[in-house]
């Protein structure tokens, strides 16, 4: 079975503008439920979350909790730099700067 | 005071480039990455061209090296990328005076990076003009993300293991620089570690249903909790 891949992009485009766009398309007359609304909420953080905690953790789709692991450091150093800092910037070039120079420098 | 359209397009853009920095070099590795999985050229711009959702892009060229079915890749990008809806529903109040014209492309821009850098202006200057810093945002990380995306087509068929580089830590970074601030109550805290936890222990289930496991059940328990400690106050 081969993939279409133009017809799986012009899929994924739809599905993708449509979420972003449903709300946008009626704003005057839509009022989301305040429950769905609070639920919504955490929807950002935790998907984030699902996506970059295995990133990190298991970089070649093995748990890797190990000083080898450069990702698991550069994630380490991004933590702690986004909570004492609250700087998107700080955070994106201090761990990639720690997380290059562990990788090339110290393995 | 009310900044012009200009001076507002302007100020998007300056405020776009912190995440601009964690983009690119997540688009250029996902540039090589694409041709890695057996999409041509085209097809690899036309996703970061015609999609434009990150993560979703790099979820569905990882289903596509392995061989996943249409249906499961789309279902995967409706999931990885409902969180959108939550952007779209808190930036509502502030785009309904537009008439459709703004509001389709405004729709079409509203990613993770977008919104991160648009909504704190909003909350910031009641501007009538917003819409101009929020386009401005919008074009500068369009622009940059498929010009990433090109050199990473470039680059990887042209210098030797550079998906090896790490690059694709640029993603992770960015996004723990947009969850960390968020930590800032037990239910938010309790609802980010159940999706941690899950998202590692449900990693290997096929069709990256373990991402919608993880997302799901982070969000469930921070909302019950949240419902919980509100009761408690009340009684």
């Amino acid at each position: 079975m081969s993939l279409n891949i133009w017809l799986l992009i012009a899929l994924m485009a739809v599905v993708t503008f449509g979420i972003r766009y449903a709300l946008y398309a009626r704003a005057n007359a839509v009022t989301l439920p305040p429950k769905l609304e609070r639920a919504l909420k955490y929807s950002a953080p935790c998907v984030l979350t699902a996506i970059w905690v295995p990133a990190v953790m298991m970089p070649q789709g093995e748990l890797a909790l190990t000083a080898n692991n450069p990702y698991l450091v550069g994630a380490t150093v991004a933590i702690v730099v986004a909570l004492w800092k609250k700087n998107v910037l700080l955070t994106i070039v201090t761990s990639m700067l720690c997380f290059f120079a562990y990788k090339w420098l110290v393995l | 005071m009310n900044d012009s359209p200009k001076t507002l397009f302007v100020k998007g853009i300056i405020d776009a480039l912190p995440l601009i920095v964690g983009g690119v070099p997540f688009g250029i590795i996902f540039g090589t990455l694409a041709l890695n999985a057996g999409l041509d050229s085209w097809q690899t711009i036309g996703l970061s061209s015609i999609v434009f959702a990150g993560s979703a892009q790099f979820v569905a060229v990882g289903m596509i090296a392995a061989g996943t079915s249409l249906g499961f890749i789309v279902g995967a990008t409706l999931i990885v990328n409902l969180r959108h809806l939550i952007y779209a529903a808190s930036l509502l109040p502030h785009i309904k005076h537009l008439p459709q014209r703004w509001r389709i492309p405004l729709g079409f821009f509203l990613i993770d990076e977008v919104y991160a850098a648009t909504y704190p202006n909003y909350l910031k200057n009641a501007n009538s003009n917003n819409h101009w810093h929020y386009l401005g945002v919008g074009v500068a990380f369009y622009l940059s993300w498929n010009i990433a995306t090109v050199v990473g087509i470039l680059f990887g068929a042209n210098i030797e293991g550079i998906a090896d580089w790490g690059l694709d830590f640029a993603m992770s970074a960015t996004f723990i620089g947009m969850v960390m601030p968020h930590l800032i109550n037990k239910p938010m805290v309790a609802g980010v570690l159940t999706s941690a936890v899950l998202a590692v222990v449900t990693y290997s289930l096929p069709h990256k249903i373990g991402l919608v496991i993880a997302s799901v059940a982070g969000m469930a328990v921070g909302y019950a909790l949240e419902q919980r400690l509100s009761e408690k106050e009340r009684s």
